[in-house]
């Protein structure tokens, strides 16, 4: 049985090792360097990268030949007898005074690149506020009526022992953020609970979202197109599965987009006023549960020991008095990880995983929890 | 003993040389001698080496292929955060303390440490520390998983009740590394044999004396971090949380603040073993000794104005990004001239390559490679595509591995043999340092592209664009734990036995301990000041 599992692990190592090799020269032109990137800005970067790279280069070549010469000819074995030449304030002065020449070199296209990236408040089309949670990302439109959570895709889950094949895995989510293009957007970042940082590559955006702050950063993209990022800060167990995805479109699209979002929000709010059943309820839970609540109290509501307590059986579940477990759910539990729900999740949603938390993952207090309590709550 | 004793002048000199080191395990226990010491600090290390290491392996395991095949998220966030602290507490400071001691007294003509009682206590609350902090993987919610840089509310707020350990442990660590700092300090002032001026030093004890006023400077400062979130943890305050006024920035403020000078502390002390080791095997002196005593002290400087270049994506005020940057990039100017003299140095010399003057070649390239990679990331812009990815993974490892590391493993090749009397086997040694570098290069130069490319760091798995070039590094990363293994054989070795060594050891060592001192030097060695021409 181990064996078996060794063996099968040694030839995935074994075919692996073959397809880097072909698979290495076919991608080259990703893999090796900074990409170019979508915005104006991304591409002032990638030219102030390339020239700090090339001086460095340029220093290494002189710095390294003058050492390999010397190991070279002057090695004992050679018959090389050694000099004893030191100290020249001369030589010191030129070793000095040449580097400090070429950083003013650096510094003054670097100066210019910092100053445009930090313009995010000029003239900008679109403000859409980025909230990081542990672990999806919140969007809003400030000017529209839009908000909504973005999370690592089913696909990805589904596929996490082995993700062969299977493309953009862990660069996938079930609700994109959706951006014009050739307008400037500027983002606003915040974070519920951990410091997170946003990170899209192709648009050169990386900005930490920390709780009590408001940072901002902008991007104007210039392609239509899929642009992926990550979560560029530790912010826990799930750092790694909570990926960005931003779809650029033309400005049409963008607009019937919004109509569509907004439409969606007005038929979860009609939802909300009518009676579930326990079925309904149940089958919704499940889902809600899985993509919010899984990552900590875990697939079957086990926890993790000394960090997240278990669902199975906990007092407060279990206790059929509702009230103290609508509020945990909507309000949060302050100076722990446990986050208010209320800002992320709709009346309904939160309403069903309460109800799948009390009936299902060994739990059975038999009662529903309907919407309307949650907007009571509230 | 009778021709040290005309030597010694007076009875109670002739006592102290009978008693040599007690018998057993209470020898280590209860010694205040700089040697046996310096051994214990020597041998903690690489056991410290051997554990940070084993958990870059599973690291390592894991980043092999994509997908999650060997631990789970919250163990494989454990184990960054763990390699990095032991690592950085566990290894590389501890092996530098263990040089300090076992080389500042025989460098400068002293008998022993200033201050050694408080030497013997300043070891020994090591094992404790690091014990209390490992036992935190058997605890219910595991190690500190909020990576070596804790940076809170993470490591507060959301952080399990192991996390009270790691606090303690960081105090005792602060508190060893405070009273190893003073001992340095009180030696190298008070105890240097008469002539010897401070220009005359070595600079491996230069270069120790000021890394002992920066951690004196910021091993506090990181135990009034880990206080505050003591306090925030379980007193009622809000520091570093935003909900209660508080200020989650601050910390890494406050963080940075130690965090970049200590960056120096690891370094500088490899400065010195470098600028040591160089002279000896081109046969020719350092190129500009004051220059680099200069350069030693404006580095240390500047290390504490520079620390929020960690921080450029945090959401600082743009004069605040330009005064960091500008700052920052300043650092390679004397970083340069330390390069750049140990190159002059080479020039013309009458070189040989035995293994330490290779582990310090090693050490020169491939820490220059780290710095530019530095010089680099100081660019605050390009930063932003920088910042928390493989790329400054890469870059600190390419300073703290093949820089940091380096250096001591040249260290323990250059002055084994005065220590044991023994010579190491060179063709062992040889084969030490080409499997090392091979390893380390593919291990460690394929993160700069996958960073480039965008892989972030601390993720437990990541999308199949990277597969390659995490599978390469893994690759690299297991042989070049096994060279390490190798090592240890080595060492054992080379104490049990081998060619002995002569006193000068090295045709081109220079310094009271090659020229004044037998390999290896008695329990006790200069008792008698030693003459400083
Ligand atoms: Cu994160
Ligand atoms: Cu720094």
């Amino acid at each position: 049985m181990i064996f078996s599992k060794l063996s099968r692990r040694f030839s995935v190592v074994a075919t692996g090792l073959v397809s880097m090799l072909s698979m290495s020269v076919a991608r080259a032109e990703y893999a090796l360097n900074m990409t170019q990137g979508v915005t104006p800005i991304s591409q002032e970067l990638y030219s102030l990268h390339m020239l700090v790279f090339w001086i460095c280069v340029g220093i290494g070549v002189v710095v390294f030949s003058a050492m390999a010469y010397s190991i070279f000819h002057h090695r004992k074995s050679r018959g090389a007898q050694a000099a004893n030449f030191h100290e020249s304030t001369t030589v010191e002065i030129v070793w000095t005074v040449v580097p400090l020449l070429i950083l003013i070199g650096i510094a003054i296209p670097a100066t210019g690149t910092l100053l445009d990236l930090e313009d995010a408040k000029t003239d900008a089309d679109i403000t859409v506020q980025v909230t990081g949670i542990q672990w999806k990302w919140k969007y809003t439109f400030v000017d529209e009526d839009v908000s909504f959570i973005s999370s690592l895709a089913q696909s990805s889950r589904d596929v996490v022992k082995d993700p062969t094949g299977n493309e953009n895995y862990l660069l996938e989510v079930d609700k994109p953020l959706v951006l014009p293009v050739g307008k400037k957007v500027r983002f606003l970042f915040h974070s519920d609970d951990v410091i997170h940082a946003w990170w899209v590559p192709e648009l050169a955006v990386k900005q930490d979202s920390i709780p009590g702050f408001i940072n901002d950063s902008w991007a104007t993209i210039e392609k239509p197109g899929v642009y992926r990022g990550q979560c560029a800060e530790l912010c826990g167990k799930d750092h790694g599965f909570m990926p960005i995805v931003v779809n650029a479109v033309s400005e049409a699209e963008y607009e019937q987009w919004l109509v569509g979002m907004k439409a969606e929000a007005a038929a979860a709010a009609s939802a909300a006023d009518q009676e579930w059943s326990m079925q309904d309820l149940l089958a919704k839970g499940e889902t809600v549960y899985q993509a919010n609540c899984a990552a900590c109290h875990g697939p079957t509501g086990a926890g993790i020991p000394g960090a997240f307590p278990a669902m199975t059986g906990s007092p407060i579940v279990i206790d059929p008095d509702q009230a103290a477990h609508i509020d945990i759910v909507v309000n949060g539990k302050a100076g722990t990880a446990m986050s208010a729900f209320k800002g992320q999740l709709n009346d309904v949603d939160i309403a069903a995983v309460i109800t799948y938390e009390r009936n299902s993952l060994g739990n059975s207090v038999g009662d529903t929890v309907q919407p309307s309590a949650i907007k009571n709550a509230r | 003993m009778s021709t040290e004793i005309t030597h010694g002048g007076h009875d109670a000199h002739a006592d102290h040389d009978h008693h040599g080191p007690a018998k057993g395990l209470m020898r280590w226990v209860t010694t205040t001698n700089h040697k046996d010491i310096g051994t214990l600090y020597l041998w903690l290390s690489f056991i410290m080496l051997l554990y940070g290491g084993s958990m870059a392996m599973v690291i390592r395991l894991e980043l092999f292929q994509p997908g999650l095949q060997w631990v789970e998220p919250h163990f494989f966030n454990q184990m960054t955060t763990m390699h990095g602290l032991v690592m950085v507490f566990g290894a590389i400071m501890p092996a530098f303390v263990g040089l300090a001691n076992w080389l500042i007294p025989i460098m400068i003509g002293a008998p022993d440490m200033a201050l050694p009682r408080m030497n013997n206590w300043s070891f020994w609350i090591l094992p404790f520390a690091f014990t209390m902090l490992a036992s935190t993987t058997f605890m219910e919610g595991g190690a500190p998983a909020f990576g070596w840089t804790f940076y809170a509310p993470l490591s507060t707020t959301f952080a399990p009740d192991t996390t009270d350990f790691f606090i303690f442990a960081v105090h005792l660590m602060g508190i060893s590394s405070v009273m190893g700092a003073i001992n340095v300090i009180a030696t190298i002032l008070n105890m240097r044999a008469p002539g010897m001026t401070l220009m005359k030093m070595p600079l491996f004890v230069w270069t120790w004396l000021i890394t002992a006023y920066l951690l004196i400077a910021v091993m506090p400062v990181l135990a009034g971090a880990v206080t505050m979130m003591l306090t925030d943890r379980h007193f009622g305050t809000s520091f570093f949380d935003a909900a209660g006024g508080g200020d989650p920035v601050m910390f890494q403020h406050i963080f940075w603040f130690f965090g970049h000078p200590e960056v120096y502390i690891m370094i500088l002390p490899a400065f010195g073993v470098i600028s040591a080791i160089v002279p000896t095997f081109a046969r020719k002196p350092l190129f500009g000794y004051s220059s680099m005593v200069y350069a030693s002290a404006s580095i240390a400087i500047l290390s504490f104005m520079v620390w929020a270049h960690h921080m450029f994506t945090t959401g600082m005020p743009v004069a605040g990004e330009l005064y960091f940057m500008y700052a920052t990039i300043l650092i390679s100017v004397p970083t340069g001239v330390k390069v750049f003299n140990w190159v002059t140095t080479m020039w013309k010399g009458s070189m040989t390559f035995e293994t330490p003057m290779l582990w310090a070649l090693g050490f020169i390239v491939m820490f220059t490679i780290g710095g530019f990679s530095g010089l680099m990331l100081g660019v605050a812009p390009v930063d932003t595509q920088y910042h928390d990815t493989y790329f400054v993974v890469a870059h600190f490892h390419y300073v703290l591995v093949t820089g940091a590391l380096y250096s001591i493993i040249a260290a323990f090749y250059y002055w084994v043999p005065k220590w044991t009397g023994h010579m190491y086997d060179e063709r062992l040694g040889k084969i030490h340092f080409w499997w090392s570098t091979i390893a380390v290069n593919v291990l460690f130069f394929p993160q700069h592209f996958v960073g480039l490319a965008g892989m972030p760091r601390r993720i437990p798995d990541y999308s199949l664009q990277f597969a390659e070039f995490n599978m390469i590094s893994s690759i690299g990363g297991f042989a070049f734990g096994l060279a390490q293994v190798f090592f240890l054989y080595i060492v054992i070795k080379t104490i049990k036995g081998g060619e002995k060594a002569t006193d000068q050891v090295w045709e081109g060592a220079t310094g009271l301990e090659f020229e004044h001192l037998p390999s290896p030097p008695p329990y006790h060695s200069f008792t008698e000041a030693p003459p400083v021409k």
